[in-house]
């Protein structure tokens, strides 16, 4: 039998890239940092080399320009794809992004097409901080006429960055940093994955719950030490946060009666906010206990480690509030808990992986 | 007659008959507003005829401008089409934008006019990526950004300038300062210094030109445009102007008190379309008979156009939620 082909997620956005390029002459990359010799984490490492500066271009620091250049050049059948080494950085070109890219196609009663993907990298970790630790999935949630992309795992990374390269809608693909470090097979083919919405990752019975971008992973874990416990939970990854997407999601509620979002952002105003709204519209009479979130807390992202890690939920705290949901006693709650900690006993909080050594 | 005169006879009437059209149908727009059914806001472009058509006349169909709140002039000076801006005005599914825009947004892919934003300065990096599509084509399209004194005042336009020009894009940065923002006079807004030094800042050529004489303007246009398709960058030029009328709606409104009725009608003292005509006439290029024929037959041209717009069916309020992804 053959070996699985693993990559981490970083090396399956360079591999997407690299692709798109190959097979299309209108794609090119716009990035601070996309030609230089750390390549944005990664991500586009020698892709300079292989297509030159012309389709790998070096930015100016002018993110809201070159955004808007970009919108100028997909209008004429460029397929640009702008990185963003921060999600911060990217807030300078929200007027070109809310303004032209997203409304091109609408006001111009579809005679526009605004083919642009926007990478944005979310920071997290090694005392990140207030104005480098944000990930404003809401934020880009917001628009009509953008796309948001939420991958949690490297296939994924791959295959919904090719789609949304091949999507004739400007994509936000929200890349979380400690996505980038998870590895996992990925095809070799250039084979796109389809922005269709949610997908369910595990299926159970007894709660549903939904989450986005890296809490994929730590809601992951939480499944499977309650599992150990007799609670089986259905679970999505969002993927794709606009259009939302939450026919499954209902359909699953019906089923279980329970529900739990899971999200990166701030939890006032949140994805949560928006899914549970929309889920209990359509499905209040099936629910047996009130849908529940879990997200940040209402206050910057603090850099020190002892204050971050009082900031960032991880599974245990996602464990804890599906136990809560399903009436799981304390005891067997305490359980999980024990069995969370100790699978993360070796790693410390603030790193997304062992390899991990800074600064960013 | 002068065969050899360059611009010849014809292509001066040309000139006059696209300054006289967009006067006329701006003109118009000012005398119907008041039935209230042009029911969006109009920043009308009377006195600063002269910059659109000039720039305008100095580009080829394919080439793509980008314009402001302020697009009339410019849409119609690069060969928009005209029942399809009036429609729009009126809101009707014949517009350009089929209703979704209204007169801030024109644009027609078919003519060159990629779009016009009313978000000042918005549209100055979108003219950048048409020139950098251009360029990534091979093609030797050039695209011109329209943008008023005001527009320098953003930082997206000194972005997309230091853009352009470390990216040597087929881009023109056409200015249009006519010394306002709605109220406020340029003296209050910006330093004392000439609006084009700004291009030495971003290592590109800067050209002047009297911005109501649309020779003026259509010389420094060319080469600016020369420059650009031969690949040498781009330019950013300066013409003064002044509007006429006030900064948004059908009326005059120097009674506002923000600037002076003697500086007001020293300026239409000068105005691009009459003085041109008198130019014309001086030089034996147009006769009265010929002027006369034209406004003739563009006024019939707006009364069709107008009769077109407010006949034009609405457009289905069902489809308010359509294309919104392509
Ligand atoms: C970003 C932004 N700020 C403010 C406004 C309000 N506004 C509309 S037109 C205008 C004046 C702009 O002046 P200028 O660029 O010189 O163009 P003009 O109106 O003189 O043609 C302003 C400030 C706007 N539309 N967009």
């Amino acid at each position: 039998m053959r070996e699985p082909r693993v990559l981490t997620a970083a090396e399956a956005i360079l591999e997407a890239q690299d692709q798109a390029l190959a097979a299309d002459p209108a794609v090119f990359l716009m990035g601070e940092g996309a030609a230089d010799p750390k390549g944005i984490f990664g991500t586009t490492a020698g892709l300079v080399d292989k297509y030159g500066p012309a389709r790998v271009m070096e930015m100016p620091v002018s993110e809201n320009g070159f955004t808007g250049i970009a919108v100028g050049a997909a209008l004429m059948g460029r397929r640009p794809v702008v990185i963003h080494q921060r999600v911060e950085f990217c807030l300078l070109a929200m007027e070109q992004l809310f303004g032209n890219a997203a409304k091109a196609h609408y006001v111009s009663d579809g005679r526009h097409r605004a083919p642009l993907v926007v990478r944005l990298v979310a920071g997290r970790g090694w005392g990140q901080g207030p104005q480098h630790g944000q990930v404003l999935e809401n934020l880009f949630a917001l628009v009509p006429g953008l796309k948001l992309v939420l991958p949690a795992g490297p296939a994924d990374a791959k295959g919904m960055l090719l789609a949304a390269i091949a999507d004739d809608n400007p994509v936000i693909f929200l890349e979380h940093r400690w996505v980038h470090y998870v590895s996992g097979e990925v095809p070799e083919a250039p084979l796109p994955a389809p922005l269709d919405g949610p997908r369910r990752i595990l299926a159970g019975g007894d709660v549903t719950v939904v989450a986005a971008s890296y809490m994929t992973l730590e809601t992951r874990h939480a499944a499977a030490a309650l599992a150990a416990e007799g609670v089986a939970v259905d679970l999505f990854d969002l993927r794709v946060a606009r259009p939302l997407v939450t026919d499954a999601i209902q359909e699953s509620v019906r089923r279980t009666g329970r529900l739990l979002v899971v999200d990166t952002g701030w939890k006032t105003f949140g994805l949560g906010a928006e899914i549970v709204a929309r889920v209990t519209e359509s499905c209040f009479a099936d629910m047996a206990a009130p849908p529940r979130r879990v997200g940040l807390p209402d206050h910057p992202t603090p850099s020190s480690r002892a204050l971050a890690e009082a900031y960032y939920p991880r599974a245990e705290h996602v464990a804890g509030a599906i136990g809560a949901l399903v009436g799981l006693p304390d005891a067997r709650v305490a359980a999980v808990h024990a069995t969370l900690a100790a699978e993360r006993r070796q790693v410390p909080l603030d790193i997304p992986h062992p390899s991990f050594k800074g600064p960013f | 007659m002068n065969p050899a005169r360059e611009p010849s006879d014809q292509e001066l009437r040309d000139l006059y008959r696209a300054m006289l059209r967009i006067r006329l149908i701006e003109e118009e727009i000012a005398a119907r507003y008041a039935e209230q059914e042009m029911r969006c806001p109009v920043h009308l472009s009377v006195g600063q005829e002269a910059a659109a058509v000039g720039a305008c006349a100095a580009l080829r169909p394919a080439d793509q401008i980008t314009s402001s709140h302020r697009c009339h002039g410019h849409y119609l000076a690069k060969g928009g089409d005209l029942r399809a801006m009036l429609a729009e005005i009126y809101g009707k599914a014949a517009g350009c934008c089929g209703g979704r825009g209204g007169s801030m947004h024109l644009f027609d892919p078919d003519a060159g006019v990629l779009a016009s934003v009313p978000i000042v300065a918005s549209s100055v990096p979108l003219a950048v990526g048409a020139a950098l599509a251009f360029q990534q084509r091979a093609e030797d399209g050039v695209a011109v950004a329209f943008l008023g004194d005001g527009s320098l005042e953003e930082g997206v336009t000194h972005e997309s300038l230091n853009f352009a020009s470390r990216f040597h894009l087929p881009v023109v940065f056409f200015v249009e300062n006519n010394f306002f923002s709605v109220y406020t006079p340029l003296d209050q807004r910006q330093p004392a210094r000439p609006l084009a030094a700004l291009a030495a800042a971003h290592g590109m050529p800067a050209l002047e030109a009297d911005g109501n004489d649309v020779l003026a303007v259509l010389k420094a246009t060319k080469e600016a445009v020369a420059d650009a398709r031969a690949g040498a960058g781009p330019t950013l030029i300066v013409a003064e102007t002044y509007r006429w009328r006030e900064h948004c709606g059908p009326n005059y409104d120097n009674d506002l008190g923000y600037r002076t009725e003697d500086e007001f009608l020293a300026w239409k003292a000068r105005d691009p379309v009459a003085a041109f005509a008198a130019r014309l006439s001086e030089l034996g290029a147009m006769t009265d008979t010929d002027s006369d024929a034209m406004a003739g037959a563009i006024g019939a041209e707006i009364d069709a156009a107008f009769g077109f717009a407010k006949a034009a069916p609405f457009p289905d309020g069902a489809t308010a939620a359509e294309r919104v992804y392509a």
